[in-house]
């Protein structure tokens, strides 16, 4: 068997619209292609003309499983553009809702995308049948993460509550307090979560992957940073356009993001972890450890374990939070318009997520761009696919299939996400 | 109880953001419940397994952006007893819709480098522009109680209670202070929807129309207590061409503020 064909046309357990395709001739991958058909909706091209304090919740709409990443981008960078810093207790809320998804979508990634994969099922319900008190377990984690999304932001998906300056309205302690028993039990859970992915079967690959997250000098990475990568870079958010840039290659149905100097990159939980382990609060540490991480992780199939020990930070940080909370006097700063240029660079879950605009002195939207983690990872995903094929070139066919579709499922893709950015052409046979 | 049928649910994605199917997914405490009396035929967010049609019941979310999807829609609909839509995409167009206000072709140029590689349709339409519909469940997203709701009904065999009244009622239900009176916040509440329990009003902030029009909205007095809080006719027609955009009403209001 020289020449063979594996083919996915219609993706399962990602977010979206995608497929892959990989060729081989003479026992030698020739082409590997992550292909996105989801149809265009054009945000960047909308937001012209709408007015600043609109951005948060249009562009919550690119994504219904990371809205809060969207509506910290966006938010972050429209205050840079007024020239406004939210600090203090409003800073820290930001940290604990962005807790809130990361752990809400980890947890669905973990449990129900991704784990079927190495257990061989096709899905989480089937997982069930055989083990209903795993599957419960993974629904009520799930569930804290987005008792603490509904709680600050009003509901699980498109949250209302998020604004330039602030809230709209910001907790009491009192509201806080029940979040803080149910996180404990989430702590202990999350914890086990890391075991547990650490007994799963893991294909052999290690990857020399330049790894790219934002870098804050004393906290894991949500909101803030500086963005540096394993390969030599350290930049502001600003200057992110003069490092990086989305490209068209030739026979490709995507735009790829690459970083100048030196090409593809990899974004999300494994660069985070890698570039920022030392910020892990200890207990995060530990729990990695017991996984059998070292500080460094170079496997993308390990990806689930990196999951897992986020999800420990994030419900660490989250108590750490409501423990220290103090109910600000106003819920928002005063954010007047400013002619000018923002940026706004946050850790969705699944990787780096970069918006600029561009505002007049009314505060309407001139110019707007938005560059999502998948559209980042695209080029990784593509190159892990004729890595992984070529060194699996015996699999059996239907195998062999199952693993390149785990292979893209590593990244946690989100092609609602990506597509509205991506260069689309649906090919038909 | 033996083994009995269990009707064969189908989920269906357009032009969206995944949140609505995701809500599904977002039942923790009913899942499970869920599934034990329906069997998950095809939704691929949440599984590899695919079972072959007819479905005893269809959710569709997204809007019709492609002539292949004006197409795929057709046949979906060919295999489902019950077709229900889900969401401000697949009941109004969704956000995506606001480009039926604009030039597509000058959205292309704006988003991609190379549009001519782009296959777009001019309008993002609902899906009960293209086919017959059974019922639409309304909101950007869709509400978790309503979802519940609607998939028991169905497979009862009976209409489900969604009620088509105003968020006013809601706010007045919670005991929730009007925005507008006290505090002079522009609100959509008057004419949208309930289905949100008035989620923004309690969170001291407008309604910006999630879930459309409600049944014989009256726009034009709401525009009028607008231009009293001094709202410009750029930011009345922001308003109304929201997530529900296209929906008749909403876009009646907003091209009556055009300049």
């Amino acid at each position: 068997m020289k020449n063979r064909t594996v083919k996915v046309d219609y993706l399962a357990r990602v977010e979206g619209e995608g497929g892959l395709f990989v060729r081989v001739k003479n026992d030698v991958v020739t082409e590997a292609k992550f292909r996105i058909f989801e149809p265009p909706r054009f945000f960047e091209a909308f937001l012209r003309g709408r007015h600043f304090t609109e951005a948060p919740d249009i562009t919550a709409r690119i994504c219904g499983i990371c809205p809060i990443a969207y509506q910290m981008s966006s938010v972050h960078a429209m205050e840079q553009a007024c020239g406004v810093v939210v600090d203090g207790q409003l800073r820290a809320l930001r940290r604990l809702i962005y807790c809130g998804e990361w752990i809400e979508s980890h947890v669905l990634h973990i449990y129900m995308l991704h784990a079927p994969d190495f257990l061989g099922y096709e899905d989480a319900i089937q997982i069930a049948k055989d083990h209903p008190d795993v599957v419960k377990q993974a629904l009520k984690l799930k569930k804290i993460g987005n008792d603490i999304v509904a709680l600050l932001g009003g509901r699980e998906i498109h949250p209302i509550n998020i604004k330039v300056g602030g809230f709209y309205r910001v907790p009491s302690k009192t509201e806080l307090a029940p979040l803080a028993e149910k996180l404990k039990w989430a702590l202990d859970t999350a914890i086990e979560t890391a075991r547990f992915t650490s007994t799963l079967p893991f294909p052999k690959m290690e990857r020399d992957y330049e790894f790219v997250s934002t870098s804050h000098p004393d906290e894991y990475p949500f909101n803030e940073g500086n963005i540096i990568s394993s390969k030599q870079l350290d930049i502001t958010k600003d200057d992110f356009y003069n490092h990086f840039e989305e490209q068209h290659v030739k026979h490709s149905t995507s735009l790829h993001s690459v970083r100048k100097a030196t090409g593809e990159y990899h974004v999300g939980p494994l660069a985070r972890y890698n570039l920022n382990y030392d910020r892990l609060p200890d207990v995060a540490k530990q729990a990695a450890t017991a996984a059998g991480l070292e500080t460094t992780c170079t496997n993308p199939f390990k990806s689930i374990i990196v999951r897992a020990v986020e999800t420990v930070f994030a419900c660490h940080e989250a108590l750490r939070i409501i423990t220290e909370y103090e109910e600000p006097r106003t819920p928002s700063v005063d954010v007047q318009p400013k002619a000018g240029v923002g940026h706004g660079c946050t850790e969705a879950p699944r990787g780096m997520l970069y918006h600029r605009y561009r505002i007049d002195d009314k505060g309407i939207i001139q110019d707007a761009k938005i560059v999502p983690p998948t559209s980042q990872n695209q080029k990784v995903i593509e190159s892990d696919l004729a890595d992984f094929v070529s060194r699996n070139i015996g699999l059996p066919q239907d195998k062999l299939t199952w693993q390149c579709e785990q292979v893209v499922r590593n990244y946690d893709p989100c092609i609602s996400c990506s597509c509205h950015f991506l260069k689309l052409h649906i090919e038909r046979e | 109880m033996g083994r009995k049928y269990k009707p064969k649910l189908a989920v269906w994605k357009f032009a969206s953001c995944d949140g609505c199917q995701l809500t599904l997914l977002d039942c923790e405490d009913e899942l499970l419940a869920v599934t034990d009396e329906i069997q998950i035929a095809n939704f691929p967010e949440a599984s590899r397994a695919i079972v072959k049609g007819p479905y005893d019941v269809s959710l569709v979310e997204g809007s019709i952006t492609t002539s292949h999807d004006a197409e795929r829609i057709h046949k979906i609909r060919r295999s489902s007893k019950v077709l229900v839509v889900i969401g401000a995409c697949a009941t109004a167009g969704g956000i995506q819709a606001l480009r039926n206000f604009a030039n597509v072709e000058d959205y292309k140029s704006i988003v991609y480098a190379s549009p001519e590689y782009i296959d777009t349709l001019s309008k993002s339409t609902p899906i009960a522009d293209h086919v017959f519909v059974d019922f639409e469940l309304r909101g950007c997203p869709i509400s978790k109680s309503q979802l519940i709701e609607l998939v028991t009904a169905y497979l009862s065999g009976r209409k489900p209670n969604i009620p088509p009244h105003s968020v006013c009622i809601e706010c007045k239900r919670r005991g929730t202070v009007c925005v507008m009176v006290s505090t002079g916040i522009p609100c959509l509440g008057p004419v949208t929807q309930a289905g949100c329990r008035a989620l923004c009003p309690s969170y001291n902030r407008g309604c910006y129309g999630c879930f459309g029009p409600k049944e014989t909205p009256n726009t034009d007095s709401l525009s009028v207590q607008f231009k009293k809080f001094n709202m410009s006719r750029d930011a009345i027609k922001r308003a109304f061409r929201g997530f529900n955009a296209y929906a008749e009403p909403f876009r009646k209001a907003s091209e009556a503020h055009e300049k």
